[in-house]
């Protein structure tokens, strides 16, 4: 006898026999398999916020948990290795819930076979990325697969971080009037990885923006309490990231083409493999959307810092066309910036 | 039709006479193009690319051209005759 | 990016907005042949730039959007085996089939892979001996050479284990086509830049002078293509119709030679059925018989294919420039990027996607 029988489609993703690559794209299809297959059955408030970490209270302290797994292929990349990113990835996470980054766990999932020197490597890699973070890696898990069945290596972190004092950062804070504000160079890291694939390769000297953001996001709340939102754009991009946040918002979102900073050769690389730079991975940039009248001080305070030189402010929160994101383009013309379907794939038409 | 972008020669390589191949920089980032269809391409000109061929030599002369035209548009009243 | 950057440029583009909008005096239907013009101008909003005269229809110059879907299903069923690596552009993975497209094949745990240049497909073949390498030859006249190429260097190169399913449409007659439908509506083309670039444009006097109509070869940047509309406008007002080139920076008469001999030598003219069209009488490339070892259809059985498009796909009339995407009752329903029913909304040129990513609010 099957208790709380239910007259709804058990598989809640019945277009699909199987998961897709693009179902861990960033885009409507991961979307789709986090809401219906996993929030649909672990349904709670903390959940349910839907941010970055997880944010509450205990005995009068607030903190932030988060999570993330890396599977990076290749595991070494110009700027950069696997290591570094799953420290720096949690280290972000837990900044962009406007949280001081403390204590990070770690799990391997190695394949047998990974040559050590590459393990040493990584290590290393996390070692180093930890120091620069300011965190400790207090607690970990070690496992071994057949050959065949892991990727070389697989990296969780999870981690605790403490909430400034005085900030609160959630995507519903976000108002009409608001200012986005971006630290850097878009695309960085995604064409990075590209360039390093086997049938994509090119030459490039692009490197992965691969960086720990919390002093940063320190120094921005030194300045203002007024921050609403805060949103690395990893996978899917900028583009992603923001329809995220106008979707959680239920406001509208408009940014301009020709403030948004972007790399010549990252241009040239887009243009050769037909991709759209706003939906390419980023790992050492982060989205702030500002009160307006506190956008000029916290501009001038991210350009003092190594990762904010060329902080830019790129568009507003808007009561209209509420849940799209707008760009005016560099013609002066205006086109939606949709959610990404499924991985943006290399075209030749 | 298809995707095919403007890149700087930087580099020729003669060794398969059948399958002359360069270097062309897009911006800084460097791809190996066939260059078989373009004999005449010299470094430092620039070749329309497409899926690693380059289909075309760019007319720099021409697009200069076109654009001085386009751009005195907007100055002049009467439309300007472009061949 | 040189000579990229400049054709995007803002003034450009107001000038050439201003002048098309001075000189047009009735409404014109003007017709974009290619799905990288389709792409760019919704990406750039181009229509925004232009009179309420000038309707834009969008033409079937998708080469993922026609590609037949018995050949999608060859494709798939190829790549479905064993000891094969299925090698593809990144546009035609995600092509419903009848039932799956590539990169379901690929889930369940087939070897397909994307690749940016034919040539890195032979040189897989070239690494992998011991497999059968098969590369998805797909475009227009535009790619035909660069597949051509490949076929010429596994020759050269005694490759046993490489071969192409080739699926090559040709433009001049799809144009031809089109306006000998009598429900046609279009009175200007903006022939595709880059086809002409490879083939140049003499193909297009003949189809000119027969159907009284102005054809301009274009581009695919904002400047280049309110220059293409622009010159259109002009002959229409004045009652002219010729062959007109626009992209002069790359595009000659007799187009590039060297590559238009290599299509003489390894492919031949034969009749295509083009998804959503139906078939049109020499519109295709074959590869020829002194090249039939790297013919992927003659070395792998595929059996007889029974094909099966969805019923409520209007994907023909979308192509043909005689529906707009959102006439379709299909459109942001049962039928999204997601979800494809058809071509168009696969492709990131097919009208159906550009429309579905594009035109949501504004």
């Amino acid at each position: 006898m099957i208790e709380n029988f239910s007259l709804n489609c058990p598989l809640p993703l019945s277009d699909y026999e199987k998961v897709l690559l693009a179902h861990g794209g960033g885009g409507t299809l991961s979307h789709q398999l986090i809401q219906k297959m996993f929030f649909s059955q672990f349904d709670n408030p903390l959940l349910n916020s839907e941010h970055d970490g997880a944010i509450f209270e205990l005995n009068g302290t607030k903190f932030a948990f988060s999570t993330d797994s890396y599977v990076v292929q290749p595991i070494f990349f110009p700027g950069g290795n696997i290591g570094g990113l799953a420290v720096n990835g949690t280290v972000n996470d837990l900044s962009m819930c406007g949280a001081k980054p403390l204590f990070l766990s770690c799990g391997f999932i190695i394949e047998e076979g990974f040559p050590m020197t590459d393990l040493w490597k990584v290590v290393l890699s996390m070692k180093s990325a930890a120091e620069k973070a300011g965190v400790q890696i207090v607690t970990g898990d070690t496992k071994v697969v057949d050959k065949g069945k892991g990727d070389k290596i697989f990296i969780n972190t999870s981690g605790i971080g403490v909430i400034h004092e005085g900030v609160s950062i959630s995507p519903l804070n976000c108002k009409p009037g608001d200012a986005i504000l971006l630290n850097g160079n878009i695309a960085d890291h995604g064409i990075a990885i590209m360039s390093a694939r086997e049938n994509l390769s090119f030459e490039t000297t692009i490197q992965s923006d691969c960086a720990p953001l919390n002093a940063l996001v320190e120094s921005m709340v030194s300045v203002s309490k007024n921050i609403h939102v805060l949103r690395d754009p990893t996978r899917g991009g900028i583009a992603s990231a923001l329809n995220e946040i106008a979707q959680k918002a239920n406001v509208g979102i408009l940014i301009e083409e020709e403030k948004i900073p972007i790399r010549e050769e990252v241009k040239g690389a887009c243009e050769l493999l037909g991709l759209d730079p706003l939906y390419i991975a980023n790992e050492g940039k982060l989205l702030a959307i500002v009160k307006a009248n506190d956008a000029e001080k916290i501009l001038n305070e991210m350009r003092k810092h190594p990762l904010g030189k060329e902080s830019s402010l790129i568009g507003y929160v808007t009561e209209e066309n509420k849940q799209s994101v707008i760009m005016k383009t560099s013609i002066g013309s205006k086109r939606i910036v949709d959610m990404l379907s499924g991985e943006q794939l290399p075209r030749i038409c | 039709m298809c995707l095919s972008i403007p890149g700087k020669v930087i580099s020729i390589d003669e060794t398969n006479p059948e399958l002359r191949m360069g270097k062309v920089s897009f911006s800084g980032v460097t791809k190996e193009i066939c260059l078989q269809w373009v004999p005449d391409v010299q470094v430092g000109e620039y070749v329309l690319a497409h899926v690693g061929f380059a289909l075309s030599k760019i007319d720099e002369k021409d697009a200069h051209e076109t654009l001085a035209i386009l751009k005195e548009m907007g100055d002049l009243e009467e439309p300007n005759e472009i061949s | 990016m040189k000579y990229l950057d400049e054709f995007r440029n803002a003034e450009l583009t107001k000038n050439l907005s201003e002048k098309i909008k001075h000189t047009v005096t009735r409404p014109w239907t003007i017709m974009e042949i290619c799905g990288g013009q389709t792409h760019s101008i919704l990406k750039y909003g181009i229509e925004d730039l232009l009179p309420k005269e000038i309707t834009l229809v969008h033409g079937p110059g998708c080469p993922v959007c026609v590609t037949p879907l018995e050949m999608i299903d060859k494709a798939v069923s190829i790549a479905s085996r064993e000891n094969i690596i299925f090698t593809s552009f990144g546009d035609m993975v995600r092509v419903p089939g009848s039932k799956y497209d590539l990169l379901a094949v690929k889930a369940n745990g087939y070897d397909v892979r994307m690749v940016y240049s034919p040539l890195d497909a032979v040189a897989l073949a070239e690494k992998n001996r011991e497999k059968q390498v098969v590369f998805f030859a797909v475009g227009f006249e535009t790619t035909a050479p660069p597949n051509a190429m490949a076929v010429v260097e596994a020759k050269r190169r005694g490759l046993k284990n490489f071969s192409i399913l080739c699926s090559h449409v040709l433009v001049p007659p799809a144009i031809e086509a089109l306006l000998s439908n009598p429900n046609s509506k279009i009175e200007a083309f903006l022939a595709a830049g880059h086809v002409c670039t490879v083939m140049g444009y003499e193909e297009y006097i003949p189809l000119s002078e027969k159907f009284n109509i102005p054809i301009i070869i274009t581009g695919f940047e904002p400047v280049d293509i309110l220059l293409g509309i622009y010159s259109a406008v002009k002959q229409l007002e004045a009652q002219k119709h010729e062959v007109e080139n626009q992209y002069s920076r790359v595009v000659l008469k007799e187009g590039n030679k060297h590559a238009r001999a290599l299509l003489s030598e390894v492919f031949e003219v034969v009749d295509r059925p083009w998804r959503g069209v139906g078939v049109i009488p020499q519109s295709g490339f074959r590869l020829k018989e002194s090249y039939a070892e790297f013919d992927a259809e003659k070395k792998f059985d595929v059996g007889s294919i029974a094909t099966q498009e969805s019923p409520l796909c209007i994907a023909g009339e979308v192509l043909q420039g005689l529906k707009k995407p959102f006439e379709c009752p299909a459109f942001k329903t049962s039928c999204t990027p997601e979800h494809p029913l058809g071509a168009p909304m696969v492709s990131s040129e097919g009208a159906c996607a550009a429309y579905f990513h594009y035109k949501k609010v504004i």
